[in-house]
């Protein structure tokens, strides 16, 4: 039970950690001790953090499960294909428009993303086995809505029972002819978090759909956003500042996409990654078939707006892109400037926490900081160590038994297609401009030193952390926002942005100023004592005057 | 359109479920285990289910739902969870420290066949649970009933403390089912009007619409507390509300400790009320208070007041057993006409007892258990209503069909209200009438043409 009552003014990071360990049996805190990192300037790089790990049972975590990562993150947002789940009511329900992913119908009249569909698996199906349910409810679908794809998403008991639902995908997709039908083995046990589901969910849209569409896309620079999912419609934003540059987005993996997308995402010429964690394997796979390459992109923050579009117009190494890029960022800077200098003497100073995802809680700290505020705590929820510590540490990661059991597919370069965008001589100028490929430094070089960077952080230690730091904001999840809010302090979520947004680019930035203002700034967090409360004395009896 | 490719030609389905109108059972058992004072509850199964239940529960309540899960991984899933809970055991009481810990199954453990009451003793036995601690085990197979049935089932968990000391202590039971934290307040304040000595069981008021202070208590005030657990067993008799929610648990009661029990529909509206403060006023013999008679009589008045507002105004609706057979009830005593009612909780008994409801009404409705909102979309596609009342998924049918919706039962994920103002009870009748108003009202104040606009209605 915590009162968040006297902030801790100087506080030294090593009893912080003891603090937030102290409590738990031996053995929880030699394990959590390894996922709390006092960020420091190592040689080369920064020191080594514990993460992708299993969560302690017990301990309140905020992660969810690998079915959550592949039909709720990754494949919930596209509007053209059915998702089926396998399983009880329970999953296909908790995933029903929750994750504010926005889209529209498109030209072609078409978005499942309002409706939830379920085998409803009943004790009998547990007993002898839903197979033939799941084909009747594949076929049901088909004769009612005609979707162009269906996707199945198994749950816990449909591994543990054995359908096989990649063969009933393939039975069903032969027999209807004209419906792509493919299955995601997703069950929530596999992984440790919500992480496992992205790779199922890449593998499978790598290996079904992408490449499947070969009419040209028209453009003259060609991406794809890899890792970004329209929440709030961040999306729309982002796709409004490339239709201003003159970029084409041929596919968003997966915020407002489409089936067409991932079928022709093949023919971009650049693949720009937001979110690393969630969507790095089909940027490494797109690379090895068919010769794309691809950077590390940020769309969250104003500046990092400006600076990953120049990073896009220097690869395509065009003076008409470059330049059109700058007139871009020239005209809509005046915009974010006048509201960051509204709205920054009101948020300099101030300091937030963040503890989200496997990149947010990296990417926003940019705004935070266009803000004047300082980050004192960050760590993502189902992040790997590459995230925290940089793709260098790749090589180094140990392969354990829940990371070995989510599939790996070997790509081979594609026969025809393969093409690589840029020679060796090319990349290796660009290179030497600065432009890095396939590179991601990770989250703690950007951390200033003696922060804490926590890993799969629980509820106890998020409690702890805002009783003896009392920041100003706290940013995670719905899980976590009324615990947080209850000792008086500002909860902003970042998975679904409350009930706003977009956040992204340069209207999304000037939103996000605006909302963070709001929370900081609110008057409600002088409220919580009653007058009484305040000076309990009484006085003399009073008399009318 | 937002439900675009919801065709109004209605064909018959086996397999698939489309917009359901129920969740699984362990989201009810969470709901049920946090009306216990002091308890943490706890998801014996993958770590998702626990994620997803308690940012549901977060988005209907906005209050911090705690809960704590066994984190199976695929070698838990092979070779049992038993390991995992009788470690989070430990974990929990040492870290958090709650009186209880309510453990509930989930689809996963079910399948592998993990005994909770067998791991329960085995930590007990290695010294996991400290004296004076509880932890309750309800199994709640995702893949039998509904979320409905996973409440019933923790609360028959719950009679498992129940204790007799072989001395009746005066008191009457009152399961209230699954209902809001406000109507389980309602339904103690009528009791302790009447001068009832009531134990509510579950109780989540205090719990699941708290006070913000600048302190977290992630146990609040509120709940059943142990010591009343366990006088269940003592009480004089058992009211339980809802057949599909509550009638286990009070059966349990009885066979275990002679607690004689009715069952009653869930007190909404004029006539389930009337049955509610008639059967406590038996059990418990005590008078009727003169206040009590007044609130029924403002509700009466209302009625009167502004019956022509509601006679004949088809509904649709949609929601769990209990609360529906309870809500047509009244809808028909308002000569409302509810057309479309669907649950998606299994129970063959649910249709016949609309049947028998609406027996007298000039057209045979619509009724279906283990249906969906699909299904209801279509029907009121082919016949339309004036009026839809639904969880907060009725928006995209009620927008689409542009038919005025009113927000009740689980979740309510856009409105706030249901946390603080009760619908059970004659108060809860009259907020009821003055949503059903509400929403006609203004809709035809929406769709009246100039000439007819009236200031006063």
């Amino acid at each position: 039970m915590a009162t968040a009552k006297q902030k801790m003014v100087h506080w030294d990071p090593a009893d912080i950690k003891a603090e937030l360990i102290k409590k738990y049996p031996p053995k929880v805190a030699r394990k959590r001790s390894k996922q709390i990192m006092i960020n420091e300037a190592a040689e080369n790089g920064t020191p080594e953090i514990t993460a992708n790990v299993r969560t302690i049972p017990g301990i309140i975590t905020m992660r969810g499960c690998t079915y959550a990562g592949c039909k709720g993150v990754i494949m919930g947002p596209t509007r053209d294909i059915v998702n089926l789940v396998h399983g009880p009511i329970g999953c296909s329900f908790y995933a029903w428009l929750t994750r504010r992913n926005q889209t529209g119908p498109g030209p072609d009249d078409e978005n499942f993303m309002n409706y939830c569909f379920s085998t409803d698996m009943q004790d009998s199906d547990i007993i002898f086995g839903g197979e033939k349910k799941l084909a009747a409810a594949i076929q049901e679908i088909y004769d009612l809505m005609h979707p162009k794809a269906i996707g199945v998403f198994a749950t816990c008991p449909v591994g543990l029972i054995g359908d096989d639902i990649h063969t009933v995908a393939k039975n069903m997709k032969e027999k209807l002819g004209d419906c792509n039908v493919f299955a995601f083995s997703c069950e929530g046990y596999k992984g440790v978090s919500q992480s496992a589901g992205h790779h199922i969910a890449n593998n499978q849209i790598f290996r079904h759909v992408v490449g499947e569409n070969d009419v040209p896309k028209e453009g003259k620079y060609k991406i794809n956003l890899l890792g970004e999912y329209n929440i709030g419609g961040d999306g729309f934003e982002i796709d409004r500042i490339f239709n201003r540059c003159g970029i084409t987005n041929i596919a968003t993996f997966s915020g407002n996409s489409t089936y067409d997308q991932f079928a022709s995402a093949h023919q971009a010429d650049l693949n720009c990654v937001m979110c690393h964690r969630s969507i790095n394997y089909v940027a490494d796979m797109l690379e090895t078939k068919f010769g794309i390459p691809w950077i590390k992109v940020n769309f969250i923050g104003a500046n990092a707006t400006a600076k990953s579009l120049r990073k896009i117009a220097a690869y395509f190494d065009d003076q008409e892109l470059k330049d059109r890029v700058e007139d871009v960022i020239a005209e809509e800077m005046p915009e974010v400037e006048k509201a960051i200098e509204e709205i920054r003497p009101r948020t300099e100073g101030k300091t937030a926490m963040l503890f989200v995802g496997g990149s947010r809680a990296h990417h926003y700290q940019e705004l935070f900081r266009e803000m004047g505020m300082k980050v004192i705590s960050a760590g993502y929820e189902f992040a790997h160590r590459d995230d925290y510590e940089g793709r260098r540490v790749l090589p180094f990661l140990k392969v354990d038994a829940d990371s070995r059991n989510i599939e790996e597919i070997e790509v081979e370069p594609d026969e025809t297609r393969y093409r690589p965008r840029k020679t060796e001589e090319q990349i290796a100028a660009l290179e030497k401009a600065g432009i890095k490929f396939k590179s991601y430094d990770g989250l703690a070089p950007d951390m200033e030193p003696d922060t804490l960077i926590i890993d799969d952080l629980n509820q106890y230690e998020a409690e702890k952390l805002v009783e003896l730091l009392r920041p100003d904001l706290f940013c995670a999840g719905i899980k976590e926002k009324y615990s947080i809010q209850k000792l008086g302090v500002p909860m902003k979520q970042l998975h679904s942005y409350d009930s706003g947004g977009p956040y992204a680019g340069f209207k999304g930035a000037v939103n996000f100023y605006n909302e963070i203002d709001r929370l900081v700034n609110s008057r409600v967090w002088s409220y919580m004592k009653a007058p009484w409360q305040e000076n309990p004395q009484l006085s003399a009896a009073y008399v009318w005057e | 359109m937002l439900l675009r490719h919801t065709p109004e030609e209605i064909s018959e389905r086996k397999a698939v479920t489309i917009n359901p109108a129920k969740t699984c059972q362990p989201i009810g058992a969470m709901y049920a285990a946090l009306g216990i004072h002091g308890c943490l509850p706890h998801s014996h199964g993958s770590q998702g289910c626990c994620a997803y239940h308690r940012s549901t529960l977060t988005r209907h309540y906005k209050e911090p739902i705690p809960a704590a899960t066994s984190s199976f991984t695929e070698g838990a899933s092979v070779f049992g969870g038993q390991a995992n809970l009788v470690q989070a055991f430990n974990n929990i009481f040492t870290v958090y420290d709650p009186d209880v810990i309510a453990v509930h199954t989930t689809c996963l453990s079910e399948t592998i066949g993990d005994d909770l009451p067998q791991i329960r003793k085995k930590a007990l036995k290695e010294g996991k649970i400290p004296e004076g601690k509880y932890v309750m085990c309800a199994s709640t197979p995702s893949y039998v009933g509904s979320h409905v049935t996973g409440f019933s089932n923790m609360v028959k968990a719950m009679t498992e403390f129940s204790e007799s000391t072989g001395r009746k202590n005066g008191k009457i039971n009152i399961i209230p089912g699954w209902v809001e934290p406000c109507d389980m307040e309602e339904i103690k304040r009528i009791a302790s009007m009447m001068g009832v000595k009531s134990i509510v069981m579950p109780d989540t008021s205090g719990v699941l619409n708290a006070p913000l202070t600048g302190q977290y208590k992630m146990f609040p005030d509120g709940g059943t507390t142990m010591d009343e657990v366990k006088a269940t067993g003592d009480a004089v008799g058992t009211l339980a509300l809802g057949e599909w929610c509550s009638a286990d648990a009070a059966r349990a009661l009885d066979k275990k400790h002679s607690v004689p029990c009715s069952v009653l529909d869930m007190p909404f509206g004029l006539k389930a009320t009337d049955r509610f403060v008639d059967a406590l006023r038996k059990i418990a013999g005590v008078n009727v208070p003169d206040e009590l008679l007044v609130e029924r009589g403002q509700l009466v008045d209302l009625i009167s007041d502004m019956h022509a507002w509601l006679y004949h105004k088809k509904v649709a609706i949609a929601g769990d057993p209990d609360q529906l057979i309870a809500m047509t009830e009244f809808l028909v005593s308002l000569d409302m006409w509810p057309m479309h009612i669907v649950t998606g909780t299994p129970g063959k008994k649910f249709e016949k007892r609309i049947r028998e409801i609406t027996a007298e009404l000039p057209f045979e409705v619509n009724v279906k258990a283990k249906g969906d909102l699909f299904l209801l979309h279509q029907w009121i596609k082919n016949d339309p209503v004036d009026l839809l009342i639904c969880n907060t998924y009725g928006k995209y049918i009620a927008r689409d069909e542009d038919i005025p919706l009113i927000r009740w039962g689980f979740p309510i994920l856009d409105r706030q209200g249901h946390q603080y103002f009760p619908t059970v009870g004659y108060k809860g009748g009259i907020r009821l009438m003055e949503k059903i108003l509400g929403a006609i009202l203004d809709r035809k104040d929406r769709d009246d043409p100039e000439i007819k606009f009236e200031l006063v209605i």
